[in-house]
């Protein structure tokens, strides 16, 4: 690998790859910076006018109330403050993204290191166990919502059959019910997800040296002792790398709400990557829309930083 | 496999404890796909009801031929011409997208993992800004550019947005580096030219992740759904959209059969094909958690 002269292969080689990466994800996320300054809202109705003055920065009456024009920062002065619509809208949003996401992560985590435990033995029809718990991987994430969909109805359906078993008397319709919406996004996405996580502590056990486990069990260390002393602090990278997708995952994936959510109109149970999709493609709330995008953006290159330093510090160690 | 069977009381127990925990855990998760199966074969008329969520009197194919009827899952001949159908759109862009990443990926990992240029460092990192901010999280701006480009409602415009892919291109390169500096050397001294050395040096012993990239890519791509709606209006729409669709158009609540039905029709050759090279595709989807 002399340097006598420029070559251009490698460049041209890369070219293929970079162009549609600037295309689309380098050159969009600029765009929907610019773009997020912009109110735009084609399909207003004029009887919407105070809702829409709520917006700081849109002041004038004159103004056409379909856009566009330049607002600057108004999109993100509303957001933050919650007496406006925009802020109503992104302080729900915001904290149903955080508690979709405080509870998925952790509960499919730990669900998925209990299956590896599980499924990590040599006994008669383990392999059949692991694809049990492994296909809901391989389904669209809209099938498994029109499933259980069905689950979730009320009287027959056989979730609230279970949970009828077992004593509860609440309400039973997880899809309609502005309180119970959310929840039923988070557990068809934790059935959805557990067997995926499940492979990779899966993998991580099997990489665990034998003689530690022998010598814990010379000291007559308990089942619990071994996997709290040993196996967990042994998996720690592995279950940093499954909370990053985890938790990128759950951005990004809300197929299910198409589905689950969709008769709710109130939005109590919007996801960030859901109200992005409302606002945009059912409002037709451009700005807002792209300002929501920004916020999403911001959110993962905060949390890839966070990663980044996390992961440095558990390298040092 | 024969189990591991210790004449230990406590370790006996331990695990007969396990096996039950096993199999219930396992019973719970497999449970919603055989209710879907169980009941895609009720005759579509026959709606749920209570204590009545399983078998109907008789199992028939009627639902599954009444959902082919209703919605364009598979093409039909009209006129001599071949219709749009769910089936052939999803293939379409699947083998599309995963054809277009089979040859941009090596080029670009190639390009990384062999040679040492300026600017190697900051167009690597570029490249991996995919993998912090997925393609799908963009779809507003996303959207306009397909609509400038001219490509709304095409094969195109869902598989385009893929066509390179940070995670592949990381991926390969991974692979790449891994193959021995001896084997390089000599390819050089027999003069290979880039091309040869790609591929009879480095793609060989590469198989495995681009096997295992292959059928992550075909399973994402089948499955998604938010992309497709939003730059898809009629004739382009992939199966996903299709069930979306279908649960919308009927009447739900008395027609679970029909949704069951249309569910099976499209995660079926997926299924199949998973079921089939289960050990392949669990070894596969581990590897693309690679660091």
């Amino acid at each position: 690998m002399t340097q006598k002269s420029f070559n251009p292969l490698p460049y041209l080689l890369i070219l293929p790859t970079l162009i549609f990466i600037l295309l689309f994800t380098v050159y969009p996320t600029f765009q929907v910076l610019r773009e997020s300054q912009v109110y735009f809202h084609p399909n207003r109705p004029e009887r919407q006018r105070d809702t829409d003055l709520n917006l700081p920065g849109i002041e004038s009456e004159t103004r056409s109330i379909r856009g566009p024009y330049n607002v600057g920062f108004a999109y993100f002065r509303a957001m933050f403050n919650p007496s406006t619509t925009e802020g109503e809208i992104f302080y729900q949003v915001m904290g149903n993204t955080l508690r979709y996401t405080i509870v998925t992560v952790p509960v499919s985590i730990l669900l998925a290191f209990l299956f590896a435990l599980l499924v990590n033995r040599t006994v008669q029809g383990i392999g059949l166990a692991r694809v049990a718990l492994f296909y809901p991987t391989m389904l669209p994430m809209v099938s498994a919502a029109t499933i259980w969909l069905f689950f979730f109805t009320p009287e027959y359906g056989l979730w609230n059959a279970a949970l009828r078993f077992f004593g509860y008397r609440g309400a039973e319709n997880w899809v309609i019910n502005r309180d119970l919406a959310l929840y039923g996004l988070m557990i068809v996405a934790i059935w959805k997800n557990a067997g995926y996580f499940m492979i990779f502590y899966l993998a991580g056990l099997q990489g665990l040296p034998d003689d530690i486990f022998e010598a814990a069990d010379l000291d007559g260390a308990t089942w619990l002792t071994k996997i709290m002393k040993i196996t967990l602090p042994l998996l720690r990278r592995t279950t940093l790398f499954i909370t990053v997708i985890a938790i990128i995952g759950a951005f990004q994936n809300i197929d299910h709400a198409l589905i689950l959510t969709n008769e709710l109109v109130t939005g109590e149970a919007d996801l960030l990557l859901y109200e992005i999709y409302q606002q945009r493609f059912v409002l037709q709330n451009y700005g807002f829309a792209n300002a929501l995008t920004v916020v999403m953006i911001t959110l993962l290159l905060l949390f890839t930083i966070v990663n980044f330093l996390l992961s440095e510090r558990s390298d040092d160690q | 496999m024969t189990s591991n069977f210790i004449p230990q009381k406590s370790r006996h127990w331990g695990t007969i404890g396990a096996n039950i925990a096993t199999g219930l855990i396992c019973l719970l998760w497999v449970i919603p796909i055989v209710w879907a199966i169980v009941v895609s074969f009720r005759p579509p008329q026959d709606s749920l009801g209570h204590n009545d969520v399983w078998f109907s009197d008789r199992l028939t194919l009627e639902s599954y031929q009444t959902a082919i009827d209703l919605a364009p899952f598979f093409p039909t001949i009209e006129d001599g011409k071949i219709s749009d159908s769910y089936y052939a759109n999803t293939i379409q862009y699947v083998v599309l997208t995963l054809a277009v990443q089979l040859m941009t990926m090596p080029l670009a990992a190639f390009a990384f993992a062999h040679y040492e240029f300026f600017g190697k460092r900051v167009l690597f990192y570029l490249v991996l800004t995919q993998l912090m901010i997925p393609t799908v999280i963009l779809l507003v701006p996303n959207f306009r550019t397909i609509r400038v480009l001219g490509l709304y409602d095409t094969t195109l415009a869902i598989a385009m947005p893929y066509f390179g892919s940070a995670f592949g291109t990381f991926l390969l390169r991974q692979a790449f580096l891994e193959v021995p500096r001896d084997m390089v050397d000599s390819g050089l001294m027999d003069g290979c030219r880039w091309y040869h050395l790609l591929r009879y040096v480095y793609l060989p012993p590469s198989r495995a992740t681009l096997v295992a990239f292959g059928l992550v890519s075909v399973s994402f791509h089948w499955n998604s759904l938010l992309w497709p709606l939003v730059v898809t209006s009629d004739k382009s729409r992939p199966l996903t959209m299709g069930l979306l669709r279908f649960t919308q158009l009927t009447d739900i609540g008395a027609r679970w059969s029909l949704v069951t039905a249309a569910t099976i029709i499209i995660i079926f050759p997926l299924m199949l094909i998973f079921l089939i090279f289960q050990k392949q595709f669990i070894r596969s989807f581990m590897h693309s958690g690679l660091k």
